[in-house]
């Protein structure tokens, strides 16, 4: 016997490997294409803060550059399987061949898409070190800020799963859960520090971030490492990152137990 | 000796409420406002029990109720009411050992990695259902021989042929030995050699491991091949359960004869009915009831010196059409 669960894991990981290192030439692609959106923000920032002197709100053009850098590599980490999926997994009834199984289908998702990430992350180096060449960033780094950012892109990797997940239940009460996704991904977009960083964000926007998810699946781990956090303020990051887990996992919990009792008294 | 059913249905009942409306712009809008239900159900009260070992056919029209049974012993769908015992298991409450015991192959949905090689689905499926390794090994090369994949497992899915695929299928499904197998139309749009490969092993396997089978499937060569017993369904009831054989005796009363007439002017009509003339070659088919066919056949021996005679039953599809219509008949 190898390991319950944590095989499953392993060997599903290993799995999306395989799966993604044979389309290894898509994933660049489709990475490459992705470096676009913060170039863009990088690029106006910098300029504006040239114009302003040299930084904007106490951010340096390196501040800027570092900050989108490891943009790249935790946008990454958020791809997660999403409510589109849940749409074609219900229309498609692949759903049912997982409900057959003696596994939590929601295993699967996080084993699999973690897996996705060591593929990501190998392709990530290269292009890191093209940005760097071209937008020369500031880093500062301390080994334990690397650990921290380590955890942290895992926790962001967890959150937006299970916040996703819960999101992507819907589906069982209507198929159109696309446009709720729009809405959660509006407020990410605004909220969560990817179109820019936090501390640019107007006091009342940034109080609202404070109350929600989105920091902890984006600005805070990219802040763990280009940013300048205190001791305290990098493990508070990972404490709240702990609670939203907490929240994630008890909506995905609720959310399923009712969500499949409809899908069993539905049919699929 | 008694033996306990591995399954055993009571009053099986799955009731669907379904939206509806009329076409038209005008209904959509009357949609918005209110909305109009209608009750579907789809199976209304279905009894059976299935002993282990036995392998049973599960036929009837699209819509009779035959996958919403099995989504309900596998613990996909809620029954309405009733009750459905798998196992021992209430197969609703998707308890990890009842799933680990069983399986639920649907010819018209892929379980395997569609990237990978079915070698890599195997692996997962050790690690789905906890097989430790020896026997993983065992049951996989098992499989494979059964079913003739030898180097296809290593091949990524997607260039898999349909039957290459759902032999594969098959061997991912069965890998932790369920003890029921629930099939539905594990060999729809298959070629007949892929046919005739699946069928041969679900009988290797039903006998190697007496495993319990509920099978649907349209067609009837895979139930004469593999299945005693059969349950008719209709409408979400059971129309008839019981041997195969006795389906023909109680729903066709006739025989079909074939013969060839010495002289093609000769009037058979004496004999039976004749539905097809005389061909080329002289054949002449009759229809004649069941309990005058040995008769019928010695008189036109003797009689009519006709040659080259054969009896045969009518195809298990006229005489299942034969349950339904009977069943549709205003009493």
């Amino acid at each position: 016997m190898t390991g319950g669960l944590l095989g499953f894991y392993r060997v599903v990981a290993a799995t999306a490997v395989q799966v993604q290192f044979q389309y290894r030439t898509a994933n660049y692609l489709y990475m490459i294409g992705m470096v676009a959106e913060p170039v863009v923000y990088l690029v106006v920032w910098q300029t504006v803060a040239r114009a302003q002197g040299g930084a904007v709100e106490g951010i340096t053009a390196g501040q800027f550059a570092a900050y989108y850098i490891v943009w790249t590599l935790v946008r990454n980490m958020n791809i997660v399987f999403t409510p589109y999926g849940w749409e074609e997994r219900i229309q498609r009834g692949e759903l049912s061949g997982q409900l057959v199984r003696p596994v939590h289908p929601i295993h699967y998702d996080l084993a699999y898409f973690a897996g996705w990430k060591v593929v990501v992350i190998v392709l990530w180096v290269p292009i890191a070190a093209v940005l760097s060449l071209l937008f020369r960033p500031t880093f500062d780094v301390t080994w334990v800020e690397g650990v921290v950012f380590f955890v942290a892109i895992w926790g962001a990797y967890l959150i937006r799963s299970l916040l996703l997940w819960a999101l992507g239940m819907v589906t069982f009460w209507t198929t159109r859960v696309g446009a709720l996704y729009q809405l959660y991904f509006t407020a990410e977009l605004l909220l969560s520090g990817r179109l820019l960083p936090l501390a640019l964000l107007p006091a009342w926007a940034g109080t609202v971030a404070d109350f929600s998810p989105f920091p902890s699946t984006f600005g805070y781990p990219i802040d763990v490492l280009a940013g300048d956090l205190s001791t305290s303020e990098l493990f508070a990051g990972l404490l709240q990152q702990g609670i939203w887990i907490a929240v994630g996992a008890a909506l995905v919990a609720v959310v399923w137990r009712s969500g499949i009792r409809r899908f069993s008294s539905v049919g699929g | 000796m008694e033996t306990e059913p591995v399954i055993r249905v009571r009053d099986l009942r799955k009731t669907f409420r379904v939206p509806e409306r009329e076409a038209g712009l005008r209904a959509a809008l009357k949609s918005l406002v209110r909305r109009s239900h209608r009750d579907v159900h789809a199976v209304a009260g279905v009894s059976f029990d299935i002993a282990p070992g036995e392998v049973v056919g599960f036929l009837g029209p699209n819509g009779a109720g035959k996958t919403t049974t099995l989504k309900m012993l596998s613990g996909l769908l809620h029954p309405t009411s009733g009750e459905a015992v798998v196992l021992g298991s209430t197969p609703a409450r998707r308890e990890k050992d009842y799933l680990r015991q069983i399986t639920l192959v649907m010819g018209n949905r892929n379980q395997l990695q569609w990237d990978i090689p079915a070698a890599d689905s195997f692996e997962m499926n050790r690690a789905i259902y906890r097989i430790p390794d020896a026997e993983f090994r065992r049951t996989r090369d098992e499989l494979v021989e059964l079913l003739e994949l030898g180097d296809l497992v290593k091949k990524p899915v997607r260039t898999l042929s349909l039957g290459e695929r759902m032999k594969a299928e098959i061997a991912g499904a069965l890998l932790h030995r369920p003890r029921v197998l629930f099939l539905d139309e594990p060999t729809i749009g298959l070629d007949v050699t892929a046919q005739k490969r699946i069928r041969a092993f679900l009988a290797e396997y039903n006998h190697r491991h007496g495993a319990s089978v509920l099978l649907t499937s349209h067609y009837m060569a895979d139930v004469q091949a593999l299945c005693r017993r059969v349950v008719v369904i209709d409408g979400g009831v059971v129309l008839y359960d019981g041997g195969l054989r006795e389906l023909t005796e109680r729903f066709s009363p006739h025989r079909t004869i074939t013969v060839t007439l010495p002289d093609p002017a000769l009037d058979l009509g004496r004999y039976g009915e004749v539905v097809q003339p005389p061909d080329a070659e002289g054949r002449v088919v009759l229809r004649v009831p069941t309990e005058r066919s040995s008769a019928v056949a010695a008189a036109l021996l003797a009689d009519a010196g006709v040659s080259g005679l054969t009896i045969e039953e009518p195809p298990v599809e006229d005489v299942i059409e034969q349950v339904f219509a009977a069943s549709r008949e205003p009493a």
